[in-house]
This record gives C-alpha cells, sequence and structure tokens, in this order.
C-alpha cells in the first residue's frame, strides 16, 4: 500500500536502466559504494574490477532475475549505494532489534509510512539487508501505481518489490521472503505535518490474513524521522486531479525552490524492529475469521503506536537528535 | 481420403488423432510425432495450405488432408475418420502481420468454432486440445505478478489476438460444458521460441545492431523451447489431463536481458514512435516487427507452472533463458559477450587492475570445446 523508491533517487538511476547509460551511472555507484564495498583485497583495485564484471554482466544480459523481476545484481550495485549513503549519512539512521528480524524464513514486516515521497520504505529495505546479518532483501509491496509509472516501476521491479496484492504477498511469504507492506497506504504517506505521527487507518487487514494464511510471523515496526523529511503543508488538490497523483505536495521548500525543494530535510531517524508476533497458533480458517483479523490488526497497529512515542522521546530534537 | 478410412478402421479399432495446423512447426511437428507412438493408429494432419518441404519431413508417418477448419468439410474429416482426440495447435497463434490481422482473427476464432462443432457432433471424439496463449492473462499494472490458472485477470484483453484467444478459450468452456464426456485440455504456452521457429518475436529479436523497446519499460518475459511445446503437445494428447494449464520455461527474463542475451543492443523509443519504426522496417523489407506483439509482450504476465509439474507431470526441458539462448545462438550476434570480456580485459588492464573471473558459461562455450592448454589469446587467461 506505499509507492517505494523516493521519486529523486529514481530520476537518478532512470539512465542507468538502458545499457548505453550503464557507464555513466555506475561510476557515481564506485563514488558511493567506496567505503562500504571494501573488502578484503585492495579497497579500489578491487572496486574497479567489481565494476568492469558488472558492466560485462549487464551488456552481455549474464544475471539472473526471479519471477518477480528482482535483480540483485542491479539492485546491490546501482540501487543500494546512494540509498545506503542517505541512510547513513543524511538521515543517521539508527536501527533497533533487527534481531527480530527472523534469520531466515518468511516473515511480514508492517510498519507505518510517512514522508510524502515513501523515502521511509526504501529506508527500511536498507536497514534489512545492511544491519541483518544474512542480508536480506526486503520484498515491499507498493501501490499499483508505482508499477505503472514509466521508469520507477521497473526499478521497484528490479529492487524486488511487487504490487500490493493478496496473491503476491502469499506467493512471496510462501517462498520464505522477507516482505514489508505499509497498511495505512497514501493516507499515511500524504497525511499533513500537524498529524504526525499519529497512525491513520490500518486498511481492511488483508496483511493480516495473508500472514495468517502463510503462518508467517508479524514483525511490527516503527519508523521515527520519516515525517520531518518534508513537512506536507498543502495539497493542491486540482494540480494531483490533474497530473493523476494522490496528492500534490506543498512543503516549506516545494515548490518554491523548485528543484531544491526535492532534497528532503536532514532529520534524525530511528526504526525500530518490535517483537515477532506469531501467527501460526490459530486454528484452521481464522485467515477468514472477521474478529481474529481485526484483533490482530488493532494489535499491530497499536504496538506500532506505542513504540512510536517511545521512539519520539528517546529521539529528543528531530533534526539534531 | 475416405478410400484409406476404411482401410484402416477395419484393420484395427484403436486411437486417431487429428492436428490442425500442420503447415507449421508445432502442428507438424506433433503430428509426426504422434504418428511413431504405437498406440496411436492414426494421425491425420490438416491446414488450408501444403506444407512446405520441412513441414512434411516433420509430419513422417502422419496423413496430410487438406482442409480449411472454417469449412464444414472438417466435421466430415473428423466423423469419417472416427477420430478420438483433436488437436487444435493452430489456435492463439501470432499474427504474420498487422495486414492480415482480420485474416488471423478468422482463422483463430471462426476456425475454432467450426472445429468445436463439429467435434461436439462426433461421438467418438473423447478428448479435445486447444492451444491457448499467455496472453489471455492480459497483464494489467493492478494484477498480480505471477498468474496461476486461477487467477482471474482484472481486465479481460480489450483488443488483437489477446482478446481472440480470451474469446477461443470462452467457446472451449462451453464446448466442455456441452459435451462433459470429453477431456479438454487448454495448454496456455507463453512465447515458442527456439532454433527452429520463426515468429514475430524471433524476428524481432534478429534485428541488428539495435532493438527498439519501449522507453521506461522492462518487462518480464517467459519463453517454451519448441521441443518442449511439441512435448508438451504430445503428452497432453496421450494423457489424462484436463483444464487450462500454464506452459513456460522456468525461470524469468527482461525484455533488456533477452535483448542483450541476444547480443543486440537495447534502443529505447517510446511508444508511438515504434509505430513509425516499425512502419519504416517494413518499407525497407528489413523483417520488421509488430507492434501490437510488442505490446503483447510488454503487458506480458508470468506464469506459475506448478500445476503443470505437479498436476500434468510435464517438466520442460530447457528453462526460459535456455530456450532463448538456444534460439540466440542461431542469429550472429552484433556484440558477443567475448567482444565484452576482451573489453573488459582491455579496459582493466589500462587501469592496471586484475579483471574478476569470468564465469559465463557462453564464454567458455565459444572459446573451445578443448582443454585449458589451447586456448588460442592468451587476452582470455584467468589471472
Amino acid at each position: 500500500m506505499s509507492d517505494v523508491i523516493p521519486g529523486a533517487d529514481a530520476g537518478t538511476l532512470a539512465a542507468a536502466d538502458l545499457a548505453a547509460a550503464d557507464l555513466a551511472a555506475a561510476d557515481l555507484a564506485v563514488d558511493l559504494a567506496g567505503p562500504t564495498d571494501a573488502g578484503d583485497a585492495p579497497g579500489w583495485q578491487r572496486t574497479l574490477s567489481d565494476l568492469a564484471a558488472f558492466l560485462r554482466r549487464r551488456l552481455t544480459g549474464d544475471y539472473e532475475i526471479d519471477d518477480f523481476g528482482y535483480d540483485q545484481d542491479f539492485a546491490e550495485t546501482l540501487m543500494l549505494p546512494p540509498l545506503r549513503w542517505l541512510f547513513e549519512k543524511w538521515f543517521r539512521v539508527q536501527t533497533i532489534g533487527i534481531e527480530n528480524v527472523p534469520l531466515d524464513g518468511g516473515a511480514l514486516l508492517v510498519a507505518n509510512h510517512s514522508g510524502t515521497i515513501a523515502v521511509d520504505a526504501a529506508m527500511a529495505a536498507v536497514a534489512v539487508h545492511d544491519e541483518h546479518p544474512q542480508r536480506r532483501p526486503l520484498r515491499i509491496l507498493g501501490a499499483d501505481f508505482v508499477f505503472n509509472t514509466p521508469v520507477l516501476g521497473p526499478l521497484a521491479r528490479k529492487a524486488g518489490h511487487t504490487l500490493a496484492c493478496t496473491a503476491d504477498a502469499e506467493r512471496l511469504l510462501t517462498a520464505g521472503e522477507l516482505v514489508a507492506v505499509f497498511p495505512e497506504g497514501f493516507k499515511g504517506v500524504g497525511k499533513p505535518f500537524s498529524q504526525r505521527y499519529k497512525l491513520q487507518r490500518f486498511g481492511r487487514g488483508g496483511f493480516v490474513s495473508a500472514a495468517l494464511r502463510t503462518g508467517a510471523p508479524i514483525v511490527p515496526v516503527s519508523i521515527v524521522g520519516a515525517e520531518e523529511i518534508y513537512p506536507l503543508i498543502g495539497d493542491i488538490k486540482p494540480l494531483a486531479r490533474a497530473l493523476g497523483l494522490p496528492y500534490f505536495p506543498v512543503t516549506p521548500t516545494f515548490p518554491w525552490l523548485g528543484p531544491l525543494g526535492a532534497i528532503p530535510l536532514p532529520s534524525k531517524w530511528l526504526i525500530e524492529f518490535g517483537e515477532p508476533i506469531p501467527t501460526d497458533g490459530y486454528p484452521e480458517g481464522a485467515a477468514e475469521d472477521p474478529m481474529v483479523v481485526f484483533n490482530l490488526t488493532d494489535r499491530v497497529r497499536e504496538t506500532i503506536q506505542q513504540t512510536l512515542y517511545r521512539l519520539l522521546l528517546r529521539r529528543g530534537h528531530p533534526f539534531l537528535g | 481420403m475416405m478410400a484409406r478410412t476404411s482401410e484402416r478402421t477395419t484393420a484395427r479399432s484403436g486411437r486417431t488423432v487429428l492436428v490442425t495446423g500442420v503447415s507449421r512447426f508445432l502442428g507438424s511437428s506433433l503430428a509426426g510425432r504422434l504418428a511413431a507412438v504405437p498406440e496411436v493408429d492414426r494421425v491425420i494432419g490438416v491446414d488450408a495450405t501444403l506444407p512446405d518441404d520441412a513441414a512434411r519431413r516433420r509430419l513422417g508417418e502422419a496423413e496430410f488432408v487438406r482442409v480449411d477448419i472454417r469449412n464444414p468439410l472438417i466435421g466430415k474429416v473428423i466423423e469419417g475418420a472416427g477420430v478420438t482426440c483433436v488437436v487444435h495447435a493452430s489456435a492463439s497463434i501470432a499474427p504474420v502481420a498487422a495486414a492480415v490481422r482480420t485474416m488471423t482473427k478468422e482463422m483463430n476464432v471462426l476456425g475454432t468454432m467450426q472445429l468445436l462443432a463439429a467435434c461436439q457432433r462426433t461421438a467418438s471424439v473423447d478428448a479435445v486440445v486447444v492451444r491457448s496463449t499467455s496472453a489471455v492473462y492480459g497483464g494489467s499494472p493492478k494484477d498480480p505478478a505471477v498468474f496461476t490458472e486461477d487467477t482471474a485477470p482484472r481486465a479481460a484483453p480489450p483488443t488483437g489476438p489477446a482478446r481472440d484467444a480470451a474469446d477461443i478459450e470462452g467457446y472451449v468452456r462451453s464446448f466442455a460444458r456441452r459435451r462433459p464426456d470429453v477431456r479438454v485440455a487448454v495448454p496456455r504456452l507463453a512465447e515458442i521460441i527456439g532454433p527452429t521457429v520463426r515468429t514475430p518475436l524471433t524476428r524481432y529479436f534478429s534485428l541488428t545492431p539495435a532493438v527498439p523497446v519501449p522507453l521506461g519499460y522492462d518487462p518480464r518475459v517467459q519463453f517454451v523451447h519448441e521441443q518442449d511445446a511439441v512435448d508438451l503437445l504430445e503428452h497432453l494428447t496421450l494423457g489424462t489431463f484436463a483444464g487450462p494449464l500454464n506452459v513456460a520455461g522456468d525461470g524469468v527474463m527482461t525484455l533488456h536481458q533477452a535483448i542483450r542475451r541476444a547480443g543486440r543492443v537495447a534502443l529505447p523509443l517510446p511508444m508511438p514512435a515504434m509505430d513509425a519504426v516499425s512502419t519504416a522496417l517494413k518499407m525497407a523489407r528489413v523483417g520488421g516487427f509488430s507492434t501490437q506483439q510488442l505490446r503483447l509482450l510488454a503487458s506480458g504476465p508470468v506464469l506459475d507452472t506448478t500445476r503443470l509439474r505437479t498436476v500434468a507431470g510435464f517438466t520442460c526441458r530447457y528453462t526460459t533463458r535456455q530456450a532463448f539462448d538456444d534460439f540466440a545462438r542461431t542469429i550472429a550476434p552484433a556484440l558477443s559477450p567475448a567482444a565484452v570480456r576482451r573489453a573488459e580485459v582491455w579496459a582493466t588492464g589500462l587501469l592496471g587492475v586484475r579483471p574478476e573471473q569470468d564465469t559465463d558459461p557462453r564464454l567458455t562455450g565459444v572459446r573451445d570445446p578443448v582443454p585449458v592448454t589451447s586456448r588460442g589469446d592468451g587476452e582470455l587467461v584467468e589471472p
């Protein structure tokens, strides 16, 4: 129920999709990947030969994708590095409780959604990939609008994300993947700044049914910091309708400063992964029992809301942390 | 034809299979294959046009009857020969060009209706296999990423070959309702590819050096190898499976990836420009491609083939990628993996770093069938 990749990053990465532009975009990746990718061999040499091999694999089509279009080679080489820079340097994200994300097998991560543009989804993906001992990819369920959009749609697929629908969620969970869902959807990501950290309605509990049917545990994820990156103070509804967007954001910097307004404010972020809520102890047919589904939905929602309040106290100043 | 019928029926009463579309690869290969199976007494291949020499060779022992399935004469053929199984291998075939669109529709939809009508009247028919296509799923962005046989698409395909395929399946379903005693199997095949078949899609991938692709999209694609397609139809003809069935090689590729594996460069163009390019190529007689076919591919759904393996008991020998590579080796690459590898070794050499070891099996295949020592060019020697 959320879109996946922040517009700004999608823009820089768009060109990368085209074979001809692989070169230029990959240069960018090297600069950014430099410090983190330094492994065993002499750093820069290793990076250069990795890059040359990456380019060769792209040009000759020598890479694997899964049924959903997840292209690990592409995602880890081109998409993660710029996001990682945002994660580490810009938002200084602090991850708490990563041990609550299972080492293997399927799990459904349920998170709050905010920030006008779904940067929080991308940061959650970086958090799980980089902080988790198994470096697991996070498969995010996004709005159909994402997969309908040129450039953004294919990029989201390459990053491993898919449409928020029961069929895809259950297929991924059954395959033992980590699936993330933002049940607030546009109501959460596009809410005014005055409503910050107040959870919106949690859809119809479809995500709980999917978890119940597959027996995957639900991990509540609370994200603090995304609310301040683009404080939404207005919504130009006619313009949104004309452009076919769910809302047209007005922030203190956008659209007044033009492209500069697209730079997110450098708030301090905390991401907490809560204790998993098991879903395998329920009797057969619990997924079709609205009472069970509503109760579980409320429990997840309550957990996230309480954690948000706690994290806000812990963070202190929104920008200095 | 009739004379031979009486000869044979007196000799032995067993299975008689009728295969449509035997002037084409799938029909002719299947008919030839079935003719060699002992349990099958007789195979009749029909088509409106005469099969060429290659198709005739593939037909082998099978008989050929020149009859248009849109003509009620087809009913007489089925009844006269006492056909027990009808394989409609020419249903939902890809149009050769946009100009013959009405013709294709006529052949596909009306031909299928006529054929099914004949089957319904003939008591001896106990099995019908109708080839369908993955295009029936449409594939809108609101649909799930992977389709099982039971996934209902959000929107029925509005026009074109996909719509025809959906219509054909509709007629097949009503036929199955009217003749519940007949086993009806409807394999939904992903795009067929291989070294022998020539389809609009193989012509598209053969464009060189650049292949136009829709700008901003990189759809997932799946293929089924031509031999697997023939094997599967044989399996369904002789087996007991009934109902719709997804058929695709394991795995998925993207359109860009396929183009690169074919040794070509993707040229992203906005969709309206694609029409112009398509027309220009047609006028220049450089093969060309149909934008409609490309749109179909771009919206192409990915098939879940669990039922194929578990219920129908069939495993494709080629994965999607192997099937595509088997086709790709028949066309000369504009940019070969070996050339790219040489460029990599050269570039890393300039920078004074060691190139990463190359694990692409296509390179080792291209390089030499002989062991390590006889490597011709020193450049490719691993560090």
